[in-house]
């Protein structure tokens, strides 16, 4: 490629070759400039330069750009076919290790998972609230906060989500929510950490549940007390416990808080204070089979049918499981999800703003021509304005994979250290590799090699579209 | 296009009775689904908000209260909020030497970039030199080169210069990775300068150089804030490049704090703070700027 063929210069006649100023001033100031810059160059020379100033301007950024830009891509091409020591030669071992070390494997797998979704979940994201705000008055208030985390660093991200993924509900805003979700789905009203006195009629099984030391006879009141339960974890419908009474054919009994607050109480005796565990799984078991079931009232009395005549009672270990407690979202599973959340959280407003500018360029005309024929919103939306927006769109997604395939800071500070293994990505690799005891730079050049290899299309589809614009 | 906008306003002309019959029924269900949209753009606006707002409340409680309960805990409970983190903080010597790094690493990365990029983006826009425009397909080749590719082997390099680990080391990096996009960007916009304004000067006889410090620099004023911003906040927010080239004794606030995560549950009250003295600066950069800040960012978009 000459340098002609993308200046332009062929759009310049070949009569006006040298630069018009030189054409109509008398005498320029530097006349040997006339042969430097030679004929037909370019339609932008002011008049001719010396190229020795031009050497000084460009000096400082060709000297940093080669030794900082352009030699590290040639060391690193270089040293990714030696081994760890760099001393041997090893071919293409380095790449295959890629592929076949699992904690590689994992990173190659999850980079490629961020740069399937990252982008796309942000660039949908972005369309969505530049089309809604588009007519409404505040939407420049919505722009800006959605906008907003684009100005903070990935490291004042990180330790935003750490916060909101902490795995204990009462901390963490992410598992509050959920629990709270699931809680309104599925009560938990469990007891867990309730347990019978040591003299006390129910003996521990294995499984975690209680049950009777002898059969339970119909005609018996059954009684069930349990210690170990903090009066602020009580249901707050909870009655005082009553005596059950003994009723013909059937089992009854209660099963209450054998505890007074105060003090007073007295063990396994109904105490006027004491409250029944409303809720309680009663099972009656024969033979290991649960013959019959009944669930305990406010007042903690339950009755079961005659069939349970000789069995043992049992309170089932489900009475007394820990309650639930949410989603462990930095844990080996969710860990990569929720961290592409948190890049979504970042960078959907980077989207935003470029759609929205986008939008603010299509022709009105096309878009009311379109609802005056009767297309609902919905088909102007699918119709005209993504097609119209596409070279936008392929933009917005082109920069952000580019950046997610990068993505360092993020992972490096919300995976906690348990899981950073399966929260691995390519530059996350790339340093571990590269720094620290048992760095194999090697591995670590390959990484580099890899990562500059899949931005290569985007760096011929720039340089392209400048060549273009240049020749324009 | 005369003709297009003639038919366009003819068939509006024509249907428009017709849409005012539809349009009351129709205006009802749109007046609804705005209603719909406008709730639904508040709640994603406060959802966008939160995990920010959760930061700021989380650094304004005392560190038990951290511990037991979420942030949220707060609006119930107002009697929380305090300032001690942020007192604590400022006289935590580390943080606030580490404030001071970012500074000296973030203003002098920023002005380099602005007045090397400036010199080499108007002799891409105005001199003549063999090669010219092959030397800036390469520089925008460059422009979305990873920093990941450089961390090895510039490290070798400042460590045979003997400037691995310094202040400066991180200052030349960034600005190394600044340029190509500086070029770029300013290049681009040099070029717009009409010609007739670059040749009164010339006539008037001004030299190269102040041709570029009274004509070029002034009139690139909007390319160049745009640069500037991008790259200050850039730099302000980069940790990875700090974590190995910067000096471990004056870390930026960065590597400061990402020093701290490791211990994450346990230090809440000093990084909840910390985290948000870091954000400052940015924010208050975003949105007193934010034109800059957006066109910075169009033009960046292939970066």
């Amino acid at each position: 490629m000459t340098t002609a063929a993308a200046g332009g210069a062929d759009a310049v006649p070949p009569a006006d070759k040298h630069p018009s100023g030189q054409s109509s001033v008398p005498a320029p100031r530097k006349p040997s400039d006339a042969s430097a810059g030679g004929p037909g160059r370019s339609r932008r020379s002011v008049t001719g330069t010396r190229r020795v100033i031009a050497a000084l301007f460009l000096a400082p950024a060709l000297v940093l750009l080669g030794a900082l830009v352009v030699y590290p891509i040639v060391y690193s091409v270089y040293r990714s076919f030696f081994d760890q020591a760099g001393t041997g030669f090893a071919g293409l071992d380095n790449y295959k290790a890629l592929f076949t070390d699992d904690t590689i494997r994992t990173a190659v797998k999850n980079n490629a998972i961020w740069v399937v979704f990252a982008p796309t979940v942000s660039t949908v994201l972005g369309l969505i609230f530049a089309v809604l705000t588009e007519r409404i008055r505040w939407g420049t208030a919505f722009k800006l906060i959605v906008f907003m985390p684009m100005a903070i660093s990935m490291l004042a991200a990180g330790i935003i989500f750490r916060l909101v993924y902490d795995a204990a509900p009462e901390r963490g805003v992410a598992n509050a929510v959920w629990v709270g979700v699931h809680d309104t789905f599925a009560e938990s009203a469990g007891y867990p950490k309730a347990h019978p006195l040591p003299v006390h009629p129910l003996k521990a099984d294995a499984d975690g549940s209680f049950v009777t030391k002898a059969p339970v006879r119909a005609g018996q009141p059954v009684q069930l007390p349990l210690v170990g339960v903090a009066p602020a974890k009580m249901p707050t419908d909870a009655k005082p416990a009553k005596a059950a009474a003994a009723g013909a054919g059937k089992i009854t009994g209660t099963a209450w808080l054998d505890f007074t607050r105060g003090g007073g109480g007295r063990p396994n005796v109904i105490d006027a204070k004491e409250l029944g565990l409303k809720g309680i799984e009663v099972e009656a078991v024969k033979d290991g089979k649960v013959v019959a079931s009944a669930t305990a009232a406010a007042d903690g009395t339950f009755a079961l049918p005659a069939s349970a005549d000789g069995a043992e009672l049992r309170l089932p270990a489900s009475n007394f499981k820990e309650p639930y407690n949410g989603v462990e979202w930095l844990g080996p599973t969710l860990v990569t999800p929720g961290i592409i959340g948190s890049y979504v959280w970042m960078w959907a407003g980077f989207a935003m703003v470029l759609i929205a500018a986008g939008l603010a360029g299509l022709p009105r005309e096309l878009l009311e021509a379109a609802r005056v024929d009767g297309a609902n919103e919905w088909q102007v939306f699918r119709r005209i304005t993504v097609p119209m927006l596409a070279p936008v769109l392929a933009v917005v997604l082109v920069t952000l994979m580019i950046n997610v395939l990068k993505i360092f800071d993020l992972v490096f500070i919300i995976a906690p250290g348990s899981s950073q293994d399966d929260a691995n990505v390519l530059a996350l690799q790339l340093y571990r590799s590269s720094f620290g005891t048992d760095a194999d730079l090697g591995i670590g050049s390959a990484i580099a090699v890899l990562l500059l290899l899949l931005v290569l299309p985007v760096m011929y589809f720039n340089v392209r579209r400048i060549r273009k614009e240049g020749r324009r | 296009m005369t003709t297009a906008s003639n038919a366009a306003t003819n068939t509006t002309a024509a249907t428009e009775p017709v849409k005012a019959e539809q349009s009351l029924g129709a205006r009802i269900v749109a007046r609804a689904g705005g209603g719909v949209m406008r709730v639904f753009l508040i709640l994603v606006g406060l959802f966008w908000l939160m995990p920010t707002i959760g930061l700021l409340l989380s650094s304004l409680r005392g560190a038990d209260d951290i511990a037991s309960t979420g942030w949220w805990k707060v609006f119930t409970a107002p009697s929380q909020l305090t300032f001690d983190n942020y007192s604590r903080l400022l006289d935590n010597s580390t943080i606030t030497h580490s404030l001071l790094s970012t500074v000296m690493i973030t203003v002098p990365a920023t002005v380099l970039v602005v007045v090397i990029g400036s010199l080499a983006g108007y002799a891409f826009a105005w001199m003549e030199f063999p090669g010219r425009d092959w030397w800036f397909l390469v520089v925008v080749g460059l422009l979305v080169v990873p920093v990941q590719v450089a961390l090895v082997p510039v490290s070798k390099l400042f460590g045979t210069v003997g400037i691995f680990e310094t202040t400066f080391g991180v200052i030349i990096f960034h600005t190394a990775f600044g340029l190509p996009f500086a070029i770029f960007l300013l290049r681009n916009f040099f070029a717009e300068i009409p010609r007739e304004l670059l040749e009164a000067a010339r006539l008037d006889g001004a030299g190269e150089i102040r041709l570029f410090t009274r004509v070029v620099m002034p009139l690139g004023g909007p390319a160049i804030a745009s640069l500037g911003i991008f790259q200050f906040l850039w730099v302000w927010n980069d940790m990875l490049v700090a974590l190995i080239f910067a000096d471990s004794d004056s870390p930026p606030i960065t590597v400061a704090l990402q020093q701290q995560v490791r211990q994450f549950g346990n230090n809440i009250d000093v990084l909840a703070p910390g985290a948000f003295v870091s954000m400052v600066i940015p924010l208050a950069v975003f949105f007193a700027f934010q034109r800059q800040f957006v066109s910075g960012v169009m033009a960046g978009a292939v970066k």
